[in-house]
């Protein structure tokens, strides 16, 4: 038996999307006009990413899943443990092959997107998202190193502070502070690498992925249909930039 | 003190194929110094790219 206090469901406004106020149903619906549930997530992909060169995107994703657990365990448990224990000697191993295989798929996927002008189709911003990521990535390596703790991290601070004074910026990028060096390691760079990471994966769903040149993506065909003049061509010239 | 014995044959099925021990061995082109290592794992990612071109895909989707 109702509440008769509570309102039933012909009393219950109907649901107007357009009509929704708000910054909640704003974002909500841009967020789901941008990303609809079936492109989020799709059950199917175009006959032509049945290639080995497709696969690199998302091994680097796995490697990064990887990076970032074990290193999450590291900063837990501490320099005494990963330093002197075997298992943590075992977890540092993992830290460190799990980036080198991330720079590893990284850079081949950067160059199977590179030759084939990943940024066709509108996919400007996709491609600078991942090459930003390439450099924080060599960031993160960078004060990783810095912050082994041991002498092979002194020297590289060592030899690195001359390189980076000589341009300026050691004065607030400063290797020979372990503090500042573990705070752009384990907060700073992972933050952005996470965000910009995020970022182009969303962009990636967004946009599909790009077709070999010479072929037409399932999206792009469709806006040139929807958008074509009868003088237009149907598709984007190879190497064009839209 | 040498190493006999079993202790000898387990650490050599353990070590690396190639002596790590000692000074890195490098490379140099005009101002360019670049370790073997790093060339040996830039080769094997050349390698890799040319086999994801050229190799088929089992069981390609439509």
């Amino acid at each position: 038996m109702s509440d008769p206090g509570e309102p039933s469901a012909a009393d219950a406004p109907q649901r107007n999307e357009s009509a929704s106020v708000g910054w909640t149903g704003a974002v909500r619906r841009r967020a789901v006009a941008a990303l609809p549930p079936d492109k989020l997530l799709p059950d199917t992909q175009p006959a032509y990413m049945a290639s080995w060169i497709y696969v690199f995107g998302v091994l680097t994703v796995a490697s990064l899943i990887v990076v970032l657990v074990t290193g999450g365990v590291l900063a837990l448990e501490g320099p005494a443990w990963w330093h002197v224990s075997a298992t943590g000697k075992y977890v540092n191993g993992l830290h460190l092959w799990s980036v080198e295989l991330f720079m590893f798929f990284m850079v081949i996927h950067l160059w199977g997107k590179f030759f084939m002008a990943a940024w066709r189709g509108r996919r400007a911003l996709t491609w600078v998202t991942g090459a930003v990521c390439f450099f924080a990535s060599i960031g993160t390596a960078f004060t990783g190193y810095l912050v082994q703790q041991n002498f092979d991290s002194q020297w590289i601070a060592g030899q690195a502070k001359d390189g980076l004074n000589s341009v300026g910026i050691g004065a607030f990028f400063n290797v020979l502070d372990f503090g500042q060096m573990l705070m752009w390691h384990i907060v700073l760079l992972p933050f952005v690498l996470g965000l910009l990471t995020v970022w182009h994966i969303l962009l990636v769903r967004r946009r599909g992925i790009v077709p070999p040149i010479g072929a037409t993506g399932p999206a792009d065909s469709t806006a040139a249909t929807a958008t074509a003049a009868p003088t237009s061509a149907p598709t984007p010239a190879p190497g064009e930039v839209l | 003190m040498t190493i006999t014995g079993p202790l000898l044959s387990d650490s050599r099925a353990l070590s690396a194929p190639v002596d790590l021990n000692g000074t890195g061995h490098y490379v140099h082109w005009g101002v360019i110094q670049l370790s073997v290592s790093n060339l040996v794992v830039i080769g094997v990612m050349v390698v890799v790219f040319v086999a994801a071109l050229l190799l088929p895909f089992p069981g390609g989707r439509k």
